[in-house]
């Protein structure tokens, strides 16, 4: 029993000292009819040396983009972690302590979610971010629960050039919140801010993503414009890792950005755990979801950190609580806010520029014809490979190279369609290839 | 202690990415970000640093003793953290084709059949991101339950335990339910009586948790489930407190149809400052066309992911759910196998001998054994010396340990909440009940010791009152106020604080 201190001796004091006789004494308010009379039917124990080697050997049946060249991305990057976010999250302060309740004992993981929704804001351009939501999908249904309570409708409208978990997810969340889910169809790879505009009437939000699924640069602002004709809150989702290039959404008329924290200190892990972040201006702080670190000072005037606004939240409101989150992704905001320290507003701009550079080599390189040519596009793009997109893909993966999305697992007539993304991992050499096994 | 953002220079940096002689790419005017965003500019040293003095200035399992009950803050096995770092886990894109990730949806399929048997249900679905998600897809189960049965319009009522957590009532609310609250009786149990007068048709479900936040076993669980089921309704387990019954009695044994888990309580997820965590939901057969899609199942010696699931409520979160949680927790179980019943033997003894030894200082509510967990009430100390539980969490702290969590559940006044779990030493749990007991004569001797408390840590007690009125939530740069020239209070709200 490695991880358990107790000896013969001590469980022999502990149930004296209780007045018991027996271990199982401690159970007798079971009743006997749903004790459980049989050992469980698992797996022999294993001691260390021996659970490592398994895991090693079911780990080594998946391939992971160090096995395989990967242009995968449609949602998760496989962007570089720097090393201080290892080591940073290896503390087992911040590793095993749980959420701040009592503010003298974490004063360190109180001012680092204060920095995190610092940083959060400084990207988005908006007031208030809370401190993590569980990913970029459940950020989009929390930002819709919100804007229904701020403007009294129940309508809201989705781009299909939204990340389709990140519609399926608000989907599933709908019929609870009281919500109606209309969708705008693309209009060659971008929405068009007068489809979104006649959608938006009578809606609570609308949600777009910037740069779209697609890869695609939808015109931002005139969406946000869109919205806000319509008195429906404009809501963006964007990608941590463009933020230095392109504007933030606080600036251009939006009430909420979202997104997935993912690209920004996660590694790819499966799809998670990762983070979702939510931020939106100070008129909505009241019904945001989750916790939030304010600022204040302590008895002898000095500057501390504590979870404020509680009365949000489920543990003190229950029923009446804007959310019921409770456990969050801290610690992977955390990585983030590293992420972020680590690149700082130079780096961050570079990462956009260099990622979105290479992805323009890399369209150029293949030569294939894109699926929106007419287009603006970010790190990622979608070409039209001349065959189905799953039968490429299978002839890439036998040379070792993963070459993207099929995007006809999401969309009509795409049966052809390969989403392929480039991030600062991808050299030109590595580009070559791409060519070479997707040109075979 | 300085902000990053206060420490930052400009000109400094640590990133450094790979230059390709390439185009300058090109971003329409209109797009093109106007100002850059403010993050830190620091070079590596001092970032290290940085993070280093904040994780100095918080509290871990790591660190000592963290009772915080109903949270389970046992210690996180670092083997786990070595294997969740391997990168055919850690590099593994959740896009990737099924046959380039046939380990991932393996260790995910052992994983759904071992909570599977641990709850003595049937189904399994991982994808839920945390205990709250979990409840909520428990109860659109539910919902798409009642409407593929027509009962859609009829069942709108849930009812919930007047211990639950706040976690419950807002999940009935987030699922478009309705709440009514059951009463516990002198016992500690759910009341029959009550529950059988607002049992009927219009009642979808119950949420429960058991043993309750009371840390106490429901004695008549068998009846609870019965009185739902005769009306139709569903039963849900909130698994808050499955730490205290794996391999001693199964939740579908008990008459639950739904469970949830929390993979960062029982299965040593570590907690994160706040998460991450993992909410797997476990369902009787009769629920499992409604399951989150997609699913994990398993084709002869292939594993895959299954969509066409006609009934499924949907997708409540990305992909297939937090995997490097699933690995942790699939590492903790297989290290104890079939002895993971002496995990929840271990950490109801260990709750048991500290209440043993603090009942005669502090108010015990209910006079039974408790399971894993156990609520004293410092109501004697208020009444007596005018200190409530807030000012023992707070001198604990000076004792070196975190505190219990207090002012939970909401039944008992002045609760003190303490949750051991069963990987703390004998040596540890007497030295925290011996600063209990110094804590209750420096009460009677000395109160405001406790009061001023705490006074060893880097801060003293903090205003909640004024950071709930001014709500400072971010730097401000240049503009930033200075709540030094204010008045402090030390206003700390007798809330809940934990669970």
């Amino acid at each position: 029993m490695r991880y358990l201190s107790l000896t013969d001796s001590d469980q022999e004091a502990m149930l004296a000292a209780i007045g018991v006789s027996s271990i199982e004494e401690l159970f007798k308010d079971i009743p006997e009819s749903v004790r459980f009379d049989r050992p469980l039917d698992l797996e022999p124990a294993l001691s260390e040396p021996e659970l490592v080697a398994h895991l090693e050997e079911l780990a080594g049946k998946n391939v992971h983009t160090g096995r395989e060249l990967s242009f995968l991305g449609a949602g998760i990057y496989d962007h570089y972690v720097p090393a201080i976010v290892d080591a940073i999250l290896a503390r087992g302060e911040f590793l095993t302590a749980y959420t701040p309740y009592q503010p003298e004992m974490s004063q360190g993981v109180l001012q680092a979610i204060f920095e995190y929704q610092t940083a959060i804001c400084e990207l988005t351009g908006m007031d208030v971010s809370n401190a993590s939501g569980y990913d970029g999908t459940t950020v989009a249904a929390d930002a819709c629960y919100v804007a229904k309570h701020a403007t009294g409708r129940t309508k809201v409208v989705l781009a299909e050039t939204l990340n389709p978990q990140v519609r399926q997810v608000v989907k599933t969340y709908a019929p609870g919140f009281g919500l109606e889910v209309v969708e705008v169809p693309h209009s060659d790879g971008v929405t068009d801010p007068d489809d979104l505009r006649k959608a938006a009437e009578d809606a609570a939000c609308v949600v777009f993503q910037q740069p779209n699924f697609f890869g695609c640069l939808e015109p931002a602002p005139e969406l946000a414009a869109a919205a806000n004709d319509a008195e429906a809150l404009a809501v963006a989702h964007v990608d941590p890792v463009s933020l230095g290039v392109l504007e933030a959404p606080g600036r251009y008329g939006c009430a909420i950005a979202i997104g997935e924290g993912q690209s920004a200190g996660n590694y790819q892990s499966y799809g998670g755990p990762h983070y979702g972040f939510i931020a939106m201006r100070s008129d909505f702080i009241r019904r945001m979801p989750g916790r939030i670190v304010g600022e204040t000072t302590d008895t002898a005037g000095e500057r501390g950190y504590v979870l404020t606004l509680q009365t949000r939240e489920q543990h003190i409101r229950r029923e009446k609580a804007t959310s019921n989150i409770t456990t969050n992704q801290t610690l992977l905001a955390l990585a983030g806010l590293a992420h972020l320290s680590w690149l700082g507003p130079q780096g961050l701009r570079e990462l956009g520029e260099t990622c979105m550079s290479l992805a323009a080599h890399t369209r150029d390189r293949l030569g294939l014809p894109l699926v929106f040519p007419e287009r603006t596009t970010f790190k990622e793009f979608a070409v039209r490979v001349g065959r189905p997109a799953e039968e490429a893909i299978r002839a890439a993966r036998a040379e070792g190279v993963h070459p993207g999305y099929a995007l006809k697992r999401d969309y009509s007539g795409m049966e052809d369609a390969l989403l392929v993304c480039v991030t600062e991992k991808r050299s030109p050499a590595d580009i070559d290839r791409l060519a070479e096994v997707l040109a075979a | 202690m300085k902000l990053i953002f206060e420490k930052s220079q400009h000109g400094r940096r640590a990133g450094t990415l790979p230059s390709y002689d390439l185009p300058a790419a090109e971003v329409p005017d209109e797009l093109r970000r106007s100002e850059p965003p403010r993050l830190p500019e620091l070079a590596e040293p001092e970032i290290v640093r940085h993070f280093t003095a904040l994780a100095d200035r918080t509290f871990g399992v790591d660190t000592g003793f963290y009772p915080l009950g109903s949270c389970t803050m046992k210690h996180n096995p670092r083997v786990n953290e070595r294997v969740v770092a391997l990168p055919g886990f850690r590099d593994l894109h959740p896009l990737q084709e099924e046959d380039g990730a046939q380990g991932a949806l393996e260790l995910m399929w052992l994983l759904q059949e071992i909570l599977a048997e641990v709850c003595g249900l049937h189904a399994v679905s991982l994808q839920p991101a945390a205990g709250s998600q979990g409840e909520l897809t428990g109860l659109m189960l539910m919902r798409a339950y009642f409407a593929d049965r027509g009962e859609a319009e009829q069942r709108k009522v849930v009812i919930t335990a007047d211990t639950a957590h706040g976690t419950n009532p807002a999940s009935v609310t987030m699922a478009g339910f309705q709440l009514q609250k059951a009463e516990t009786d002198a016992r500690g149990n759910l009341d029959l009586d009550d529950l059988r007068a607002k049992v009927n048709e219009e009642t979808a479900g119950l949420m429960l948790t058991n043993p309750s936040t009371l840390g106490l076993f429901d004695e008549h669980i068998e009846e609870v489930a019965e009185i739902f089921h005769e009306a139709g309704a569903l039963v849900y387990y909130d698994g808050a407190n499955l730490n205290a019954v794996c391999g001693i009695s199964r939740p579908g044994d008990m008459g639950f149809d739904i469970v949830h888990i929390n993979l960062h309580k029982t299965f040593s997820q570590p907690h994160g400052g706040g998460g991450p965590g993992g909410g797997p939901i476990v369902v009787r057969d009769i629920l499992e066309p409604f399951i989150p899609a997609p699913a994990v199942v398993r084709d002869g010696d292939e594993f895959r992911l299954d969509y066409d699931r006609p009934k499924s409520i949907g997708k409540v979160r990305g992909y297939t759910g937090p995997f490097g949680v699933f690995v942790r927790s699939y590492a903790f179980i297989r290290a104890y196998g079939p002895d993971l019943r002496r995990m929840s033997e271990v950490a109801v003894l260990n709750a048991n001998y500290m209440l043993s030894r603090l009942k005669g200082t502090y108010d015990l509510p209910f006079e039974r054994l408790c399971m894993h967990e156990f609520v004293l009430s410092a109501r004697n100390l208020k009444r007596d010396h005018g200190v409530n539980a807030l000012d023992v969490a707070k001198r604990l702290m000076d004792y070196g340990f975190h505190p219990p969590t207090i002012y939970f559940p909401l039944i008992v006044p002045e609760a003190l909440m303490i949750e051991p779990t069963e990987t703390e030493a004998k040596e540890t749990l007497d030295a925290f009940c011996d600063a209990m007991e110094k804590i209750a004569e420096e009460a009677a001797g000395d109160p405001s010791i406790l009061k001023e408390a705490p006074h060893r840590r880097p801060v003293r007690r903090l205003d909640e009152v004024k950071a709930a009125k001014r709500a400072i939530v971010k730097y401000g740069f240049d503009q930033h106020p200075d709540l030094g020239g204010e008045p402090a209070e030390g206003e700390t709200v007798e809330v809940q604080k934990g669970a």
